[in-house]
């Protein structure tokens, strides 16, 4: 699939800040005043930012409003709810907790659950996509749900949470990345099932045009996929299991912190590059990819 | 909405027979063609004249080699557009209810008014028969012709798919699936036609008919109808070229 920028800050942003709000709104880190505040600003405007940025792969994103109509099939309309909702419940507790001092448990913690809602919503636009396997698997909710909840830690202070949870989260990305490799054919997706021509040795003898289009463009990208080795050790070991161990081996200073969000934050990004740039889609196949 | 209707009355859609498919790609013009003229935004070309043209298609033709064990290899044409699956996955992933499938007929189509271009639907589409309309911002994809086949504005022959209507090897034909007497239904029966990729689950409407195996390949010798006028009239060398090729011969290098 093509790695759209504009979707792996949002996906990388939005996760992180809505985890970070997760904890704000179980009022963890137990703060208040201009402290709180910053911390409600980060974390609004990582994710707001991140939702922002998803509509600039819009075809028309003045009608974006149209797409929390249709909550009853599609997981993005019911991400787009489920944001928005969390946004206003936490903004609201936000409003209360900062001006006027009040922190009202029951409105923190229906934020909170939002927030990991959202979290969840976004990885099912992926995981439903059967046209692709890598994505298509239960280690896919589980990634984002650990990546956003263990990085939301990290901006939130909470070093032990942080640690358990990016710890899950490097090994579920070992595990996806793994298992990922191996499920196309696990499948049984083939250039045969895909075009019925079941007996003899089957190739593509032409494709349908000699110059590209919005299928191969989109969804038959395999550009720089050879440093796919390389950027996985690197995501893997600098962006979590690094991450991982100094959090779990000893009290973390702020200057400490800081490069621990740096190295996560910059590895969960490569992590999501890979994310789109390595994943197959079956319609390749009819292109004579994957074969 | 983009919740499916379930089972509908109708189910329109095509039958395309990759026997008789000679790969002219004359429903691939005659449909945009149709398409660009009619029914929403037209289909849009980049950089059409330039180095590197590309452009918005409903419908596309590859080619197959495919090479039986026991047989001589066979040349498949494929086209492929929209198959209007029963299951249609593009349908419940779109967010904004643009994609709809019709609860009558089973149609398939795009509501460019209410689309994003999330793009959502065409990831949802094992077949690749979604393509985003660089142009327009806006989602197409096959419409089954729905602006030709209720038309009575048109005579009556014209009633079918554009790519139907102009197929000069008859390879493709348009009719309602869930009529097991229509003329669809029997070349399905008759043929053994077939789903694509049904490991995805989205029960295609849209059938293939596979090519007839070509086993009766014939002895060689009967093929080479040209080979008696073609054989040497004389085996051996008389009178002057006779005595030329004896010469011949017995110079340095000549046959031993
Ligand atoms: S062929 Fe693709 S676009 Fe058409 S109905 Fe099936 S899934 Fe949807
Ligand atoms: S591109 Fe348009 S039709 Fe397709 S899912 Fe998005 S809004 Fe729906």
């Amino acid at each position: 699939m093509h790695p759209a920028p504009s979707i792996i800050l949002f996906t990388t942003l939005s996760g992180l800040g809505f985890g970070l709000l997760t904890f704000l709104g179980l009022n963890m880190p137990d703060v208040d005043g201009w402290v709180l505040f910053t911390f409600f600003f980060v974390g609004f405007a990582l994710s707001v930012g991140g939702l922002l940025s998803s509509t600039f792969h819009l075809g028309h994103p003045e009608r974006a409003w149209r797409a929390l109509s249709q909550w009853k099939s599609s997981w993005l309309s019911r991400e787009g709810i489920c944001a928005v909702a969390a946004l206003c419940v936490l903004g609201l507790y936000a409003l209360l907790a900062i001006f006027f001092d009040t922190k009202v448990a029951a409105l923190g913690f229906v934020g909170s659950a939002l927030s990991l809602l959202t979290v969840f919503t976004t990885s099912m636009i992926y995981t439903q996509m059967k046209t692709v396997p890598r994505w298509n698997h239960w280690s896919t909710p589980l990634l984002f749900l650990s990546l956003s909840i263990g990085g939301g830690a990290l901006l939130a202070a909470q070093t032990a949470v942080a640690g358990l949870f990016l710890l899950i989260a490097t090994l579920t990305q070992a595990f996806a990345f793994w298992g990922g490799d191996r499920r196309f054919k696990d499948r049984g997706h083939s250039l045969k099932t895909a075009t019925g021509l079941q007996n003899g040795e089957l190739r593509l003898f032409e494709p349908p045009h000699t110059g590209t289009n919005y299928l191969l463009k989109e969804m038959v990208h395999q550009i720089g996929r050879k440093h796919a080795q390389r950027l996985r050790v690197l995501g893997l070991v600098f962006g979590l299991a690094l991450p991982t161990v100094l959090l779990l081996s000893q009290t973390v200073g702020h200057v400490l912190a800081g490069l621990i969000v740096v190295l996560h934050v910059g590895g969960v990004l490569a992590l999501r590059w890979l994310f789109f740039a390595e994943a197959e889609h079956v319609v390749g196949l009819y292109y004579g990819k994957h074969g | 909405m983009t919740q499916l209707p379930g089972p509908t009355p109708k189910k329109l859609g095509l039958v395309i027979d990759l026997d008789t498919c000679v790969g002219c790609h004359a429903c691939v013009v005659s449909c945009k063609g149709w398409n660009t003229e009619n029914y929403g935004a037209p289909l849009s070309d980049q950089d059409a004249y330039g180095a590197n043209p590309s452009g918005t298609f409903l419908n596309r033709v590859h080619s197959y080699e495919i090479a039986p064990k026991d047989a001589p290899a066979q040349l498949v044409h494929f086209p492929k557009s929209c198959l209007h699956c029963e299951d249609a996955p593009c349908v419940t992933v779109c967010p904004t209810g643009a994609s709809y499938k019709r609860a009558d007929d089973g149609i398939v189509l795009v509501n460019e008014d209410a689309c994003i271009g999330c793009g959502l639907c065409a990831w949802a589409c094992p077949y690749g028969a979604r393509e985003m309309d660089m142009d327009a911002g806006v989602m197409k994809k096959c419409t089954l012709c729905v602006d030709r086949i209720y038309n009575e504005n048109l005579p009556e022959e014209d009633r079918e798919p554009a790519c139907v209507r102009t197929c000069p090897a008859n390879a493709r034909h348009f009719g309602d699936f869930a009529d097991p007497e229509s003329n669809v239904s029997h070349l399905v029966a008759e043929r053994g036609g077939i789903d694509l990729m049904a490991e995805q689950g989205t029960k295609p409407v849209n059938k293939y008919l596979p090519p007839r195996p070509k086993t009766d390949a014939q002895p060689e010798a009967e093929i080479d109808v040209l080979a008696p006028l073609l054989s040497p009239v004389a085996t051996e060398a008389h009178g002057f070229l006779g005595w030329l090729d004896k010469t011949l011969d017995k110079l340095p290098g000549g046959a031993t």
